[in-house]
C-alpha cells in the first residue's frame, strides 16, 4: 500500500514526488511513456524563474534525477483504470494493480488531431505536432502548419527560419494568437497566409507529399508540402477517470487552487486541471499543492 | 544498468549470443535515447542485464552504416545473428515488451 500513486511524470507529478518524498511518503510515479511530459517538446524555456535559458529536456531530466535521487519509486507502465474502493485508490495499469491512500491525478493533455484518415500513420512520415522537434528534418522543403493560436503561430515563425515557404492555414479569418506573435509572423516574407480553410485529405504514401485544402466556401486546393504541422490545440488526459472524477465541459478536472477534486483523498495537479493558465510554472506549483494537500490528509489520520 | 558495448564486441556479444539481444544505438546529443534509457533499465532489471545493450552510434560508424541507422534511438532485436524487429524513436514499455515477446 502506498501513501501516494502519481500518474504523470511530467513537471506537476515529479514536483509533487519531491514534495511527497521530502515528507518521508511511500510514493509511486506511474508514467505511461518516459519522464518530462509535453515540456520536453520546448526547445528553449524563457518564462521559468531564475532558469531564464534552459531547454524543456534539460530541465525535465534535472527534476528527474533530483527526483530519482530521493530514491522515488518510478514506473514505466500506463494506467487504464482507476477506482475508490472503501477509501483505497485502486489504479490498474496494462502489467499490475496498485493500492494508494491518496491519488495525484497529473495526467496532462494531448495534442488534438484533425481526425483525417491516415493521420496516425504518418506520424514522423512528414506530418508532426511538434515543430521544434521535427522542424530541422524540413529545411529549404515546403511546409503547412494548420492553426491559429500561439502555438501554431511559434511553429510558422520556427519553421519559416528553416523551410522554403510556410503555408498557415486557419479556418477563421483572425488569429487567437498574442499580438506581438502575429506581427511577427506577418512580416516574415515566406510565410503564405490561409484564412477560412481547413486540411481536408492526406496524400502521399511513404511519405506525405501534399494536402488537400477546403476554403469554406467549398473549393479544393492542393498544397505540395513534405511537411504539416497541426497545432490544433489540446486535450484533457482523462479516459481513465471521467466516470470517476467531476470535469468541467471541456473534460479538465474541477478542483479550485487547493486541487482537491470531489472524491476524497484524490488530488489533480498541472495541465489536466481546470485552470486559466497552463504554463510550467502553475504546472510545478500544482505538484506541490496536491502534495501538500495529500500530506495533510494522509497526516490527518482519516485513513 | 545496461551494459555498453563497443563496435569491436558487437560479434561476440550480439551475433553470437544463444539468447535474443536487444540493441540500442544512441548518441548523447540524443534527448529521446536519454528518455528511452530508464525505460530500458526498468526492462533489464526484469528481464536479466545481459537481454539489452547499448551501442553509441558516433563511435560506431561502421556499424550504424551496415544497419541503416539514420534515425535514434533505433531498437534493433537480434536472434541467433539476425535482425528480427526494429524500432525508432522513443517507445513505451509495453510497446518494447511487444518488440521482445
Amino acid at each position: 500500500m502506498y501513501d501516494i500513486i502519481i500518474i504523470g511524470a511530467g513537471p506537476a507529478g515529479l514536483t509533487a514526488a519531491l514534495y511527497a518524498r521530502r515528507a518521508m511518503k511511500k510514493v509511486l510515479v506511474l508514467e505511461a511513456l518516459s519522464y518530462g511530459g509535453q515540456i520536453i517538446n520546448t526547445l528553449e524555456i524563457e518564462n521559468y524563474p531564475v532558469a531564464p535559458h534552459i531547454s524543456g529536456f534539460d530541465f525535465a531530466t534535472n527534476l528527474y534525477n533530483q527526483v530519482k535521487e530521493l530514491e522515488t519509486e518510478i514506473k514505466f507502465e500506463r494506467v487504464t483504470e482507476i477506482n475508490n474502493s472503501l477509501n483505497i485508490k485502486v489504479v490498474k495499469t496494462t502489467e499490475n494493480t496498485y493500492e494508494g491512500k491518496t491519488l495525484i491525478i497529473a495526467t496532462g493533455n494531448e495534442n488534438r488531431k484533425l481526425g483525417l484518415d491516415r493521420e496516425t500513420e504518418l506520424v514522423g512520415r512528414g506530418l508532426s505536432y511538434c515543430a521544434t522537434c521535427d522542424g530541422a528534418f524540413f529545411k529549404n522543403k515546403n511546409v503547412a502548419v494548420v492553426g491559429g493560436g500561439n502555438t501554431a503561430i511559434e511553429d510558422a515563425i520556427y519553421l519559416s527560419n528553416l523551410a522554403n515557404i510556410v503555408y498557415l492555414i486557419h479556418r477563421r479569418d483572425t488569429f487567437r494568437a498574442e499580438e506581438t506573435l502575429v506581427k511577427t509572423i506577418k512580416e516574415k516574407d515566406n510565410v503564405e497566409f490561409i484564412y477560412n480553410a481547413n486540411v481536408s485529405k492526406l496524400n502521399g504514401e511513404e511519405k506525405l507529399q501534399s494536402i488537400e485544402i477546403t476554403t469554406n466556401d467549398g473549393k479544393t486546393k492542393t498544397l505540395e508540402v513534405s511537411g504539416l504541422f497541426i497545432a490544433v490545440g489540446r486535450i484533457p488526459e482523462n479516459e481513465n477517470f471521467k466516470n470517476l472524477i467531476k470535469l468541467d465541459d471541456m473534460g479538465y478536472v474541477l478542483a479550485d487552487e487547493n486541487c482537491h477534486t470531489n472524491i476524497e483523498g484524490i488530488f489533480v495537479a498541472g495541465d489536466v486541471r481546470h485552470k486559466d493558465l497552463r504554463q510550467l510554472v502553475t504546472a510545478t506549483s500544482d505538484g506541490a499543492v496536491a502534495a501538500n494537500e495529500a500530506i495533510k490528509y494522509l497526516n490527518s489520520n482519516k485513513i | 544498468m545496461i551494459k555498453e558495448i563497443e563496435e569491436k564486441d558487437f560479434d561476440e556479444v550480439v551475433l553470437k549470443s544463444k539468447t535474443p539481444v536487444l540493441v540500442d544505438f544512441y548518441a548523447n546529443w540524443c534527448s529521446p535515447c536519454k528518455m528511452l534509457r530508464p525505460i530500458l533499465e526498468e526492462l533489464a532489471s526484469e528481464r536479466g542485464n545481459d537481454k539489452i545493450v547499448s551501442i553509441n552510434v558516433d563511435e560506431a560508424e561502421d556499424l550504424a552504416s551496415k544497419y541503416g541507422i539514420i534515425s535514434i534511438p533505433c531498437l534493433i532485436l537480434f536472434k541467433d545473428g539476425v535482425e528480427t524487429s526494429r524500432s525508432v524513436g522513443l517507445k513505451s514499455k509495453s510497446d518494447i515488451e511487444g518488440m521482445l515477446n
